[in-house]
């Protein structure tokens, strides 16, 4: 038995309400838990792109790929490694202003060393926003928290694969 | 009954445009889907529906359950005996909801059913309004698909969709809730039969190189063995299953929701695999060189334990669900598609063969378990009667030709391994979910829908008071079905396995019962109890002799046990006798 490790899953569907529920009642009747989970439009008209973390085992994983296809309005799912993907969260922090003034130059080391950026700025707090991966923002956070952080939030993961995904010949295909 | 069963209507597409209102347009889509009879129970939010089934009451048939479980378990049993999709309505919140049980017995035994339900207006959804539940949220993980509709214009794509997604590749259950406004409102109506849904592909091609594969295994097996599921009963495939089983000498044991598809009396027919299946085919599967599954998924009361089950087998799996390969047993040749196509194209490949010694290997272990078990069933010399002789006795009477559909429990198991079959599509009883209270509401929906054979709903005390109200739908529609209570006034299989691993500590199984015969005679159905040997025969030739409905019930040994047994975490070698 092979240990869990995390899996990027890439699902292509329909638009539709409650494919939400479908596809996470599967992880959920499992008792899997979802480290994040991303839905967006993708490069095809019409048609949701959903990247979901988790960890399992392999056997696991290709079972539930099985099980999210088997849904009626899934056009395809596939599962990823992390080095088969290239991936990226998003997170936002909300800082108190006066440390902007007091504390300049340590926080603008920060930020550029960190590849960040200010959102925004007014009288009672400024906002930095930072992509990268996990690993990259947990750094970030670190670094912050000693100015205390009034609010944090972080995205789900996103990601591209590095092989290619035939969705559009998939659905071309059918047409025909 | 003849008159409901008007033919089944070539309508795929009607040519012009009416205009109509989303109620009417839902019977005219049933009407175009060849629906003629359909069962439900009607309340405020389909009211508009119900109004236009009265005025199409000469077209189609609505069948008035005394619940909407008992509708969705008919719609089920109708579904089961013809291959036809059985339709059910509700109305919104308890409606609704009371159909859930018969969802998820048709989701987990891949029966076609579409469920209607009504659902409050559009501008009061999330509000909490009078009956109003998330069924769509509800029903989600039971359906192969859902959809709630809030516009009349959609009703024709959707409820062509619902038939076409709960008909083909594996069938299963589709609900459709339709909100209020959507029903009275009008539109222009046209209805188009579904030909596709473009993220959906029901049913694999078989891939001819996995053909070959399979065949070069079982032309160069020793000892190889069938095991058919439901799979064959959806696709239709018996002939081609008899026919490997003869050309290549298989012997070939069943799923319980396999039974049926091959007649009992054929040689190669070795019987019923599983927890309560025959001692052969469950030993030997553990000694099979090449394990043939065919439309059957390894459920656990199949396999018993994973971890030595045909490990020694290469093991070959005809199937048309794709998440089913490796989910339960490791496969070696897996052939992707429907049952039918791909025994078609495996049987030119196949060598004929005979495997003689391995067949006296299944009848030398079928002798043990006659010994052991079967010959006191059958013909027991203790004074107490048993399950299995009621069942003989209907098979004497009935030729083997009734369908028998049969509850859950001890009674179940002994129907399965003792009913004899002649016709497929006879076996109808509730494998997945094993569900109590299914087989009385699923005998109506089997005998409406082919009120030529012989219906015979074989039933436990407990699982009959669960449904029991559906004698009034069989009074009222005078459905000729014939009822048998096997009462041994316990919860019988609860109560073996209390006695088996709970050390006898009988909790809450023991029931005390009420007179079955004069409630079944409160609904005017003729009814008698037998309670000694000397009066079986003639209590069943009796029933079977009578033209309308009729209730059986016999009082058998309190506290007998069905065997062989597997016990849960056994292997299936290790089946016992006793």
């Amino acid at each position: 038995m092979s240990e869990p490790i995390a899996y990027t899953v890439t699902i292509y569907t329909e638009n539709n309400i409650g494919l939400l529920n479908r596809i996470s009642a599967i992880f959920q009747r499992r008792h899997i838990n979802i480290e994040s989970i991303n839905s967006s439009v993708s490069e095809i008209e019409n048609v949701s792109k959903w990247t979901i973390v988790v960890k399992l085992q392999e056997d696991q994983m290709k079972k539930i790929i099985g099980q999210i296809e088997k849904q009626v309005e899934v056009i395809k799912a596939y599962f990823h490694t992390e080095d088969e993907t290239i991936y990226q969260e998003s997170c936002l922090f909300k800082i108190k202003s006066n440390f902007l003034f007091d504390e300049r130059e340590q926080i603008e080391t920060i930020i550029k060393d960190n590849n960040a950026r200010i959102v925004t700025v007014n009288r009672e707090f400024f906002v930095i926003e930072k992509s990268g991966r996990r690993e990259e923002l947990e750094i970030l956070y670190r670094e912050l928290s000693v100015f205390g952080i009034m609010q944090f939030t972080r995205s789900g993961r996103i990601a591209v694969t590095k092989d290619e995904m035939k969705i559009s010949k998939m659905l071309e295909a059918f047409q025909h | 009954m003849k008159d409901t069963q008007t033919l089944e209507k070539d309508q795929t597409t009607t040519a012009s445009t009416i205009r109509i209102s989303g109620s009417e347009a839902i019977i005219r889509c049933l009407i175009a889907e060849g629906v003629d009879i359909l069962y439900g129970y009607p309340g405020g939010a389909i009211m508009p529906v119900y109004d236009e089934l009265y005025k199409f009451r000469d077209q189609i048939h609505h069948v008035l359950t005394r619940h909407e479980q008992g509708a969705t378990h008919a719609a089920q049993g109708y579904a089961r005996i013809s291959g036809k999709v059985g339709v059910a309505m509700a109305t919104s919140g308890p409606g609704a909801t009371n159909l859930i049980t018969g969802i998820a017995d048709a989701q987990i035994d891949s029966t076609p059913m579409v469920c209607i339900t009504g659902q409050v207006a559009s501008h009061l959804l999330g509000s909490d309004a009078f009956q109003e539940t998330d069924i769509i949220g509800i029903s989600t993980p039971v359906t192969k698909w859902n959809q709630q509709i809030t516009k009349a214009s959609q009703i024709p794509e959707m409820i062509a969709k619902a038939f076409y997604i709960a008909r083909s590749g594996r069938p299963g259950p589709v609900l459709i809730d339709i909100t209020k406004d959507a029903q009275f409102e009008q539109f222009d109506f046209s209805y188009e039969k579904c030909k596709g849904v473009r993220s959906y592909n029901p049913v694999p091609k078989t891939d001819i190189d996995d053909v070959k594969a399979a065949a070069l295994l079982i032309n160069s097996a020793k000892k190889p063995l069938i095991v058919w599921g439901q799979g064959i009963i959806l696709s239709e495939a018996e002939e081609e299953l008899k026919a490997l089983m003869e050309k290549a000498g298989i012997p070939a044991a069943w799923t319980i929701l396999g039974a049926s598809a091959i007649p009992t009396a054929h040689p190669l027919n070795i019987g019923m695999v599983g927890m309560h299946g025959n001692y052969a085919p469950n030993v030997l599967t553990n000694e099979c060189d090449v394990l043939i599954a065919i439309g059957m998924r390894f459920d656990d009361r199949v396999t018993g334990n994973l971890a030595t089950y045909a490990k020694q087998a290469k093991v070959i799996h005809f199937e048309i669900d794709p998440a089913e390969i490796d989910k339960n047993v490791k496969t070696d040749v897996a052939v992707l598609g429907d049952a039918k196509e791909s025994l078609k194209q495996l049987l030119p490949l196949i060598k004929t063969n005979s495997h003689p010694e391995w067949h006296q290997e299944f009848k030398d272990l079928y002798t043990i378990e006659y010994e052991k078990v079967i010959k006191d069933d059958l013909y027991p010399t203790k004074e107490g009667l048993t399950m299995g002789e009621v069942l003989k006795e209907i098979n004497i009477c009935t030729k083997g030709n009734a369908a028998i559909v049969s509850d859950v429990g001890q009674h179940q198991m002994i129907a399965c391994r003792y009913a004899e079959f002649t016709t497929t599509k006879s076996n109808i009883t509730s494998g997945g979910l094993g569900t109590m209270g299914f087989a009385l509401p699923a005998a109506i929906g089997a005998k409406m829908s082919a009120p030529e054979r012989d219906v015979v709903a074989i039933i436990g005390d407990g699982g009959y008071q669960m449904t029991i109200q559906e004698l009034g739908t069989i009074f009222q529609q005078k459905v000729p079905v014939k009822i048998v209570v096997l009462n041994n006034e316990f919860l019988g299989m609860v109560r073996q396995w209390q006695q088996l691993f709970f050390e006898k500590r009988y909790a809450s199984t023991e029931m005390t019962n009420p007179d079955f015969v004069a409630i079944a005679k409160g609904y005017y159905i003729d009814a008698q109890k037998v309670t000694k040997r000397e009066d079986l025969k003639a209590a069943v030739e009796e029933m079977m002799a009578c033209e309308g409905p009729y209730f059986l019930e016999v009082r058998v040994e309190k506290e007998g046990n069905v065997f062989p047994m597997i016990p849960t975490g056994a292997s299936v070698s290790e089946i016992r006798l006793e």
